[in-house]
Formats: C-alpha cells, structure tokens, sequence
C-alpha cells in the first residue's frame, strides 16, 4: 500500500491535532499552579510562587505520598513474584485450564475498578471481618498489578524460547542455577518495565483504593479528591498535578530506553 | 523456584570416556536431588509455579468476586445496620424494577458506548500514523508523547478538564469570540473527560497490532493493484480487528464502572458507580451496593463472551 503524500500529511495533522488536545489540559493545569486565582480562572489574573511553596511545606501531601511510595512498593514487589511466576507457568506448560487462568489474570483490570473494589470491602469487612488498613489496600492494589508484570514477562519468555535453557541443562546445571544464571537475567528488564508499570498503576489507583483503605490511611490520589473542591487547596492540587506528570517522565524514560535497546538486538 | 527447560530427564550424558573427562561428576547434595527431582516432574514443577498466584488469584479475588454475588441475596436489618443472612430476592427486584436503576443503567451504558466509539475514532488515526507513517525516530518520541499523558494521574486529568470547562475557564475564553460556550459541567463533560482519560489505554493495543502487521503484506497488497481504501478494509483491518477489541474494552469497562470522573465534571448527573458508592457508604447498605454492581459486572461478561472469539483477550 503506498499513501499519498496527501493522506500522510492528513493523518500528521490529525494526529498533531489530537496530541495537543491531548497536552492541553495539562498545560492548563501548570499554567494554574501559578495563578492567583484560585478559582480556575482563565486566563490567570496575576502569577505567584505562593502555592509552590505551600505544596512543599503541606505536612498533609507529604505524608501522603510517602504513603502511597510505600503500597506502590510492597504492591509492585507481590505482583513482580506472582507475575513472574504465573507467567512461566503458562507460557512453558499447556495444560487444562490454562485459559481460565489467562482470563483470570485479567479479570481485575477487565471489570470495572469499582466492582473489584466493593468486592474486596465486602470480603475483608463483613465477611472475614478484618478493618481496613494499608495492607487492605496493598492486597488489593497487588491483585490488579499482577496482569501488568505478566504481560511483559510472558511477551518475553515467547520470544525467547527455551535453547538457552535446554543448553544449560545439557551443561549440568541444575534448576535453580539455570534460573539465576540464564532465564532471569533475559527476564531483567521485562521485569523492570512490568514492575514499572504496576507502580504506576499502584501509586494512581482511586476507585478501588477509596473501597479498600482504612478511615487513617490517605494515599496521595485519596489526598487530592478531598483536597480538589477546597477553594484554597485546589491551586496545592494544581502544583501536585504538575509535579506528578513531571516525575512520571523518568519511568517512561527508562521504559523507552528498555524497549529501544532491544529492538536494536533484534 | 525452577528451570523450565522441558530437556530430558538424566541431563548428563553417560560418556564412556569418564576417567579422561575434565569436567568432574557434580557432587551430590540436597539442592542438587531437588534440582534433578523437579527436572524429572513437570507436574510438580508445574504446581509450584502456580500454587502461590492460583492461591491469591483464587482466595483474594474469585471468592470476594463470589462472595458479592451472594451478598446481593442477604438483607441489612433496618434497626442495627447489621448485615443478616436471609436469603431474599428483594435487592435483585429493586434494581431491576426500580425506575431510578433503569434511568441510570441506561446513562452508564450509553456514556460507556459513547466513549467507547469517540476513542475508537480518535486512535485509528494516530495508531496508524505511529506504526506505518511515522519514521522510526519520530515513532519513538510519539510512543512517549502518547504514554507521558497515561502515567499523568487519573485524577490529575480529570482535574484538568475541570479547569478547562470551568465557566471561567480556556474553552470558555478560546470559543467565546465565536459565540460558542463551554458545555460546562454535566453529561457531555463526563463524557469528553471519560474519553480523554481511556484515549491512550485504546491507542496502545491498537498501535501494538497495526505494528505486527507486516509491511509486506501492505506490498503484496499493493502490487496486486490493491489501492489505499481497499487494504485498509481486507487487509489492515480484519488483521488488527482484535487489537481494536481489546481498547475497547479498557475504555468501555472502565467507563461503565466510573464515578469519580461524574463526581468532578459531571454535575449532579450519577452513573451506576455512584449508586454503587453511596449504598456501600453513607446509605450502608452493602446487600443493595452488590445487587446494583451485578449490573456492570453482567454487561462487562456479556460483552467479554461476545468478543472472545476474536481473540481480542490475548490483546490486553
């Protein structure tokens, strides 16, 4: 098929068009964490550093991202080790049922956040009984991370094939030193991008997290929903957004980098 | 934890030279009979890998996801708050029956197939520019531009949307000179927030099949005399059909269970979420939270038996 040069510079623009669209909201968003306004008035009336300084000293949003740093992290280590695991599982074994677990896999990503929240808050509370607390919400943010690190661990593991593997155990190695030694060094950095992404998702997380943590635990998602209908906090809100998408370029980064050296490879 | 080469069992080869061998037997011990017992038995090898996911897949989740099917059937004693465990189709006829559940089912649903179709539209396009048009260095830096938005938080966008609707707000300021008005907060900003927000999750997969499709088969297409219009619709198409399926269902789930987006830019419109959220907290009534969020879990299990014959599934 070859385009013509008009229908490529049709789709450049649509697509141009739809990034800014894209980025425009966000640039909004910067833009007011500088105004003086706090009522989203546009364009901004005056600009101050005011509300820069107030975000750093909010003993309130530091607290919260250190609890949402720590869910993210313990969320990302459960999912990287369930995520590994089951993906080795069904990508080097066929067996009954093997779809079944694939759907389940995805299952907590495919329903809607809310039923896999409300469901979580009726087991823990009115069935086992247990409060809410952090590990409510670690256990339910591990469950929908898992899919993201299966994703990436198993789009590598087909590619890569068993050789190396079988080479290894034609050389005397046994299980585990073929597993240190040679499947998880290619695995690296699809766990990396996977665990990654599970963070991402853990550290964003709203609708099932509002379900499942406890009234003492205020993760930074949790922080901004109560604080963005404050008039005096929501520039504080604005500053936080920015700061978030800011940080969020670094992960991103990486990921491109991962995925760029192995397409070289290839 | 285990290798899993299926190599044949008793690796090392019998070699009748063994005196000259430079390499020496491997010594035995306790990590190495484990090794040679899990080479032998792919089962247990199996089982080993599964028990731990299977166990929090199974326990934390089919049964919570069980245990709400059943909940929907209980009743919550009026006087105490308590939960009692009558069995009772009471929650089901209310939902199905009541008028207010029908009104907002109906919204949900034609907010979520909305999105759906606005996204869909919106990402052909620049899928296709990503992975056909686009050098290999422009591909990369659209690559980041469209997930630099998807690590953005939720709430972060919804947000935004927020400032840009607002009667005071840039869209205002931008279409006024033309005499147009911002739609301000309601249905139509659910519905433009909702979009925006699953726009990447249905770039993704699309982008994902249209580059597993192979430029030779574009080629061939060509040199048959195919033009543009006629590839797209009997070869590009039908091969990223699935990919297609798959967004789909990120943006048409996620909508259909959503009411944090309506709560921001929505107004007072409510979205079955948001029935959801008040029977589980001010109202406290968990049995009817459940029988309502049978509601999108029937739609989501519809819609998933009806595309899984397309192998869309294997897409997310």
């Amino acid at each position: 098929m070859r385009l013509s040069r008009l229908s490529r510079t049709t789709l450049g623009i649509v697509t141009g068009l739809i990034l800014v669209i894209v980025y425009v909201p966000l640039f909004v968003v910067l833009v007011n964490s500088f105004s003086t306004s706090t009522s989203l008035t546009w364009p901004p009336p005056g600009f101050t550093l005011e509300w820069w300084g107030r975000a750093f000293q909010s003993a309130g949003a530091m607290e919260a991202v250190w609890t949402s740093v720590q869910i993210a992290v313990i969320a990302t280590i459960i999912s990287l080790v369930l995520g590994t695991l089951i993906s080795l599982a069904l990508q080097r074994f066929s067996f009954f049922g093997r779809d079944a677990i694939s759907l389940l896999i995805i299952l907590p990503i495919a329903l809607p956040g809310i039923i896999t929240g409300i469901a979580l808050n009726n087991f823990f509370r009115t069935i086992m009984g247990v409060p809410l607390s952090i590990w409510t919400v670690v256990i339910a943010h591990a469950t929908f991370c898992i899919v993201t690190v299966f994703n990436n661990v198993i789009a590598r593991l087909r590619r890569q094939g068993t050789n190396l593997e079988e080479a290894s155990a034609d050389l005397g190695a046994g299980v585990w030193t073929t597993f240190r030694l040679i499947t998880f060094p290619q695995l690296r950095s699809a766990l990396l991008a996977g665990g990654l992404l599970a963070f991402a998702l853990s550290f964003d997380e709203i609708i099932v997290t509002t379900f499942t943590a406890g009234s003492g635990v205020t993760t930074l998602p949790i922080f901004i929903l109560n604080n963005m209908f404050r008039p005096n906090q929501a520039p504080i809100v604005s500053v936080i957004a920015v700061v978030l998408v800011v940080v969020s370029i670094i992960p991103i980064y990486i990921a491109q980098r991962l995925s760029g050296s192995e397409q070289q490879r290839r | 934890m285990t290798t899993h080469a299926p190599a044949p069992p008793g690796a090392p080869v019998p070699a009748p030279d063994r005196t000259h061998s430079p390499v020496p037997r491997p010594r035995r011990t306790a990590a190495r009979a484990a090794s040679v017992f899990l080479s032998t038995h792919p089962r247990t090898r199996l089982a080993l890998l599964l028990g731990a996911p299977l166990f929090w897949l199974g326990v934390v989740y089919i049964v919570a996801l069980v245990l709400l099917l059943v909940t929907a059937f209980w009743t919550v004693d009026s006087f105490t708050g308590e939960i009692s465990q009558e069995w009772t189709l009471d929650n089901i006829i209310t939902v199905l029956t009541g008028s207010l559940y029908q009104t907002v089912t109906l919204r949900t649903l034609g907010v979520a197939l909305l999105v759906t179709l606005i996204d869909v539209v919106l990402a052909l396009p620049i899928a296709f520019f990503m992975a056909k048009v686009a050098t290999p260095r422009m591909q990369r830096i659209l690559v980041i531009a469209v997930l630099t938005p998807l690590w953005a938080s939720y709430l972060v966008k919804a947000y935004a949307w927020r400032s840009v609707l607002s009667q005071d707000g840039i869209l205002e300021w931008l279409v006024a000179p033309f005499g147009g008005s911002t739609p301000g907060y309601g249905l139509p900003a659910t519905i433009i927030t909702l979009s925006y927000l699953w726009l990447p999750y249905v770039i993704l997969p699309i982008y994902a099949g249209l580059e597993r499709v192979p430029d030779s088969l574009l080629e061939a297409s060509a040199d048959l005399g195919g033009r543009t219009w006629p590839t797209i619709r009997l070869v590009v198409f039908p091969l990223v059909l699935p990919a297609i399926i798959a967004g789909t269902i990120f943006s048409f789930s996620l909508s259909l269970g959503d009411y944090i987006t309506v709560n921001i830019v929505g107004g007072a419109n409510q979205m079955l979420g948001n029935l959801v959220y008040t029977n589980v907290g001010a109202a406290n009534n968990l049995p009817l939270a459940s029988a309502i969020a049978l509601i999108p879990i029937v739609i989501i299990f519809g819609y998933l038996f009806l595309v899984r014959r397309t192998g869309a599934l294997d897409n997310l």
